[in-house]
């Protein structure tokens, strides 16, 4: 490998013309114009189970051409959740279900020539319910007589504590040490309990996809999704047919964010394409994206802290009580990250227990969300060491700089990783520093009667899961001895199709234009788990480096029979092959390139496969700056300063967007996101009036800068940065929030009004 | 429904047409091939669906086809040269990173560009603030613009 020119340039993204000028590269760009339209019939109940249902006047209307009830779709139960095989996500679905779980749960597919007959028609199908009591509350979910999941063919196909009949989705504990011994021996004990609530994804592109038989018969899904291979294996199972009968394919995407990691609209027009034949597509309303979508799991999270009176923290023990909604998908695996991400940034610990339970509800099923669970842990641990901070009269700074994990430390709460790469302690000083945090630790009232105050929180997060995530890459040479380069990663605005470009590039030194890249498509892309778990840039590129290892092999040895010298006696510099004691003596990539296409036995290809066994977590330090209105608790975020260390950035560009767009869909979460429902599981949150995001008014400074350290194990030293970023904000600003008015919010989002009744109560 | 004849201008062409008194503009407009016009929200909040009436940003998703009758439209497709320009800042930044809000805020950024002299910070945000983007975080996006308005010498 000869000398870095495109690993850690901004370079700008391959689509980007496209994306800037408008063309059609989306699903709904691309369907056919004669695509049937789809939607779905909802359920107004939160539990009940459907007596009768009857379609005749509906299909009367001009232009049906099917309805289809739970009497018309195969009996196999499934999960939606883009897991790795055998997912540990329950098996608790059918595509239509006698009994509905939640308010919005499907009732019947519509299918139509226009949306108007389909809007029609959803009006004249004649439902019949038999009204159940729901499950409404996660606290009392737990062994409660109401079941959300009685059926007999629910099942869990590993072993992560489930049980339908206690409607429990996971359960279980961990620990390490000797817990309870390292309390007894603790100056200062604290137990706390915050509770952090459904959160959505809210990416721009709404849900959607398109299917259609090709030549073959074989039904083709274009689909706006993060997991093209999942989605094959979770529709044969959902439609009850082959997997060769499948392929997907993904263009752009307009943002996933962990929302379509979970098989959200796929199975709707697939079953209507196979039953009428025909194209047919589904486009989620943005009502639809909110009451029927895949949110974060809303979590109720118990710390027990234990630490020395000069502050070093001993101990953790922390109790996540996770609620999946109705359905299970991500919930036996978003939990475990309630624990594995925020305990091990504490490197001084003797001890620590994690106990959890996931429950089913009747609300909204939740999936993943960038974070996926570490987010909520974080919050929580965050907020309680800032908490015992000033119990102990300590500088939370300083508690900080006491405790963190240093690299080369062992991490036993994180599967009992060693922190190879870690500049963590670097992440503090440096945020310390951009928020001059020494001058502004002490809250100042400003003349208008507003507070000015600061927080600080750490977080860490994975790259990719270890010993499940595959990514590969295959890289081929062609004519002129330019190459081609298919993946199975998907490109959601992330710039993977970039940034692994930019490594290849570097990798068989030639310029960036020589490579085209193509993804994914299952019929074309080698294996990819997909872009989630924060995998793609650790895991597929490291498929990415040693595919081009292998290829620059090959084009070695042809180079060498060319030359008819021996393969040792030859080098490559990305333009020619040629001999090393005479490099007059040469052969071009061009020549090769040719020579691969005629009279050869070798394929100037290689699909490399990469797994990891462990999972180098991008560690981080937040700070928020905020004013506090004391008269009506109203809280304006002044500043928020990052440092980042995901091992070298690639593209240090779109690692710094994706870090502030974290960033703010963090603050989001912290101060206003919330998805609220009233006594009978009706969800008010469904529309951008009344679950708010941030918008540009919102936002005033955000200042991102990288401490880099170098893991050994990633492609050029590099691990994530995609969800680590979206974790410091709700502790940063709840623990600004305490130092400007003394109270502590522990229950998100920190609104005007939480704080207004603290300030009541103190 | 009966159809209603309208015509209008799209993009420079004139366009008489018959149109569904119900059909909002924004699917008018994609049917017809402008698939730059993207849809984010029933509930005006989001801006993706930006176009240009009589020079002026409107949201189609609120306005019927029909209202286009006898005014000038004009989408990100009848724009590409100053769409590719202003794309470009975005694209040094990353700030176009799903790409999906592009459109419509571009669409926005020409529209402000010949409405407001020497915008400041603030007006910038305060013009665009309709325009949502979930991606980004919009700092981004603020540089790239000011980036574009000072090659243009226009911004303080
Ligand atoms: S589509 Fe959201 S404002 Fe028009
Ligand atoms: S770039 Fe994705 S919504 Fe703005």
């Amino acid at each position: 490998m000869n000398a870095k020119k495109y690993v850690g340039a901004g370079v700008v993204k391959s689509d980007a013309k496209a994306l800037t000028t408008g063309k059609p590269v989306y699903t709904d760009d691309l369907a056919p114009a004669d695509c049937l339209i789809v939607k779905v019939l909802r359920s107004p109940h939160a539990h009940a189970l459907i007596t009768n249902i009857n379609t005749n006047i509906a299909m009367k209307v001009p232009g049906i051409v099917c309805v289809l009830t739970y009497e018309d779709v195969p009996q196999c139960r499934f999960t939606m959740a883009g897991q790795t095989y055998p997912e540990p996500s329950p098996y608790d679905r059918l595509i239509l279900d006698r009994r509905v779980r939640f308010v919005g749960d499907a009732v019947a597919i519509v299918a139509g020539e226009t949306e108007q007959a389909v809007d029609k028609a959803l009006k004249l199908i004649k439902v019949e319910y038999k009204v159940l009591e729901p499950v409404l509350d996660m606290r009392k979910a737990k062994d409660n007589k109401i079941l959300v999941h009685p059926e007999e063919s629910w099942k869990s196909l590993c072993p992560v504590g489930a049980d339908n009949m206690r409607n429990l989705c996971a359960s279980g504990s961990d620990s390490h040490g000797d817990v309870d011994g390292t309390f007894a021996k603790c100056d200062v004990v604290i137990e706390r309990t915050y509770r952090t609530k459904q959160n959505q994804q809210a990416m721009m592109e709404t849900f959607r996809t398109y299917t259609q038989l090709d030549t073959y018969g074989r039904l083709n899904v274009i689909s706006s999704t993060q997991v093209p291979f999942h989605v094959r294996r979770i529709l044969s199972h959902a439609l009850d047919i082959p997997k060769t009968q499948i392929r997907v394919i993904k263009p752009r995407l307009g943002g996933g964010f962990g929302a379509k990691q979970t098989v959200v609209t796929e199975v709707y027009p697939a079953i209507v394409t196979l039953k009428t034949g025909r194209p047919a597509k589904i486009v989620y309303s943005r009502y639809e994206s909110m009451i029927a979508s895949s949110p974060r799991h809303s979590m109720e999270l118990t710390v027990r802290m234990g630490a020395t009176n000069d502050g070093i923290i001993k101990v953790i023990d922390l109790y996540t009580l996770s609620n999946t909604g109705a359905f299970g998908e991500h919930g036996p695996t978003t939990v475990g990250l309630s624990a594995h991400k925020p305990i091990p940034l504490y490197g001084k610990q003797e001890a620590f227990r994690f106990t959890w339970d996931v429950v089913y509800t009747n609300t909204l099923s939740a999936g993943a969300y960038r974070g996926y669970g570490a987010t909520q842990g974080i919050f929580a641990v965050e907020s309680t060491v800032n908490e015992l901070a000033e119990i102990l009269n300590i500088d939370p700074v300083k508690m900080r700089e006491i405790n963190l994990v240093r690299e080369g430390q062992v991490m036993h709460a994180y599967y009992g990783e060693t922190a190879t790469s870690c500049a963590l302690d670097r992440c503090v000083e440096r945020v310390k520093n951009m928020i001059d945090w020494d001058k502004k630790a002490k809250p100042i009232t400003l003349p208008n009667g507003k507070i000015r105050a600061v927080g600080i929180a750490m977080a860490m997060q994975g790259s990719g899961i270890s010993n499940v995530d595959v990514g590969s890459v295959t890289i081929r040479m062609g004519d002129d001895g330019d190459y081609n380069m298919l993946i199975g990663c998907t490109d959601m605005g992330t710039g993977c199709d970039t940034i692994l470009a930019q490594m290849a590039a570097d990798c068989l030194d030639c310029d960036m234009k020589n490579i085209a890249v193509y993804a994914s498509d299952t019929d074309v892309s080698p294996y990819d788990s997909g872009s989630y778990a924060s995998a793609t840039t650790y895991v597929t590129g490291m498929a990415c480096v040693k595919a081009c290892e292998e290829l620059r092999n090959k084009i070695l040895l042809t180079g060498a029979e060319m030359l008819k010298v021996n393969v040792d006696d030859v080098d490559f510099d990305g333009q020619k092959v040629y001999v090393v004691a005479d490099p007059e003596k040469f052969v071009t990539r061009k020549q090769v390139g040719y020579k691969g296409q005629c009279f050869s036995n070798r394929e100037l290809a290689a699909t490399v496969s990469h797994s990891s066994p462990t999972s180098p977590p991008p560690f981080m330090a937040g700070a928020a700056e905020i004013e506090l209105d004391p008269e009506t608790g109203k809280v304006e975020l002044v500043d928020y300063c990052a440092a980042v260390d995901c091992g070298t950035p690639i593209n240090p560009n779109l690692a710094r967007v994706q870090t502030e767009g974290g960033l703010v869909q963090g603050i989001g979460m912290a101060l206003y996101e919330d998805i609220i429902y009233d006594e009978k599981g009706v969800n008010y949150s469904n529309s951008f009036m009344q679950y708010k995001i941030p918008s540009r008014l919102d936002i005033n400074k955000v200042r991102v800068e990288f401490e880099s350290s170098y893991e050994p194990s990633g492609p050029f030293g590099a691990k994530s940065i995609g969800e680590v970023v979206i974790n410091t904000p709700s502790p940063a600003i709840a623990a600004a929030v305490a130092t400007a008015c003394g109270v502590r919010i522990r229950e998100l989002p920190i609104t005007a009004e939480k704080i207004v009744i603290g300030l009541k109560n103190k | 429904m009966a159809k209603i004849l309208i015509s209008f201008t799209l993009n420079g062409k004139k366009i008489e047409d018959a149109v569904s008194p119900d059909q909002p503009l924004l699917e008018y407009l994609r049917e017809k091939g402008c698939k730059s016009v993207k849809r984010g929200c029933e509930t005006s909040n989001c801006g993706l669906c930006t176009v240009l009436m009589d020079n002026k940003p409107i949201l189609s998703c609120t306005m019927l086809a029909v209202r286009a009758d006898g005014h000038n439209i004009i989408t990100l497709e009848g724009k590409q040269q100053q769409a590719e320009e202003i794309g470009s800042y975005l694209a040094k930044e990353g700030a176009e990173q799903c790409g999906f809000c592009s459109p419509g805020l571009i669409m926005n950024i020409i529209a402000m560009k010949d409405e407001l002299k020497n915008p400041s910070e603030d007006e910038i945000r305060e013009y665009l603030s309709g325009n949502l983007c979930r991606c980004t975080g919009y700092v981004s996006q603020l540089r790239a613009i000011k980036a574009y308005l000072v090659s243009k010498e226009d911004c303080q």
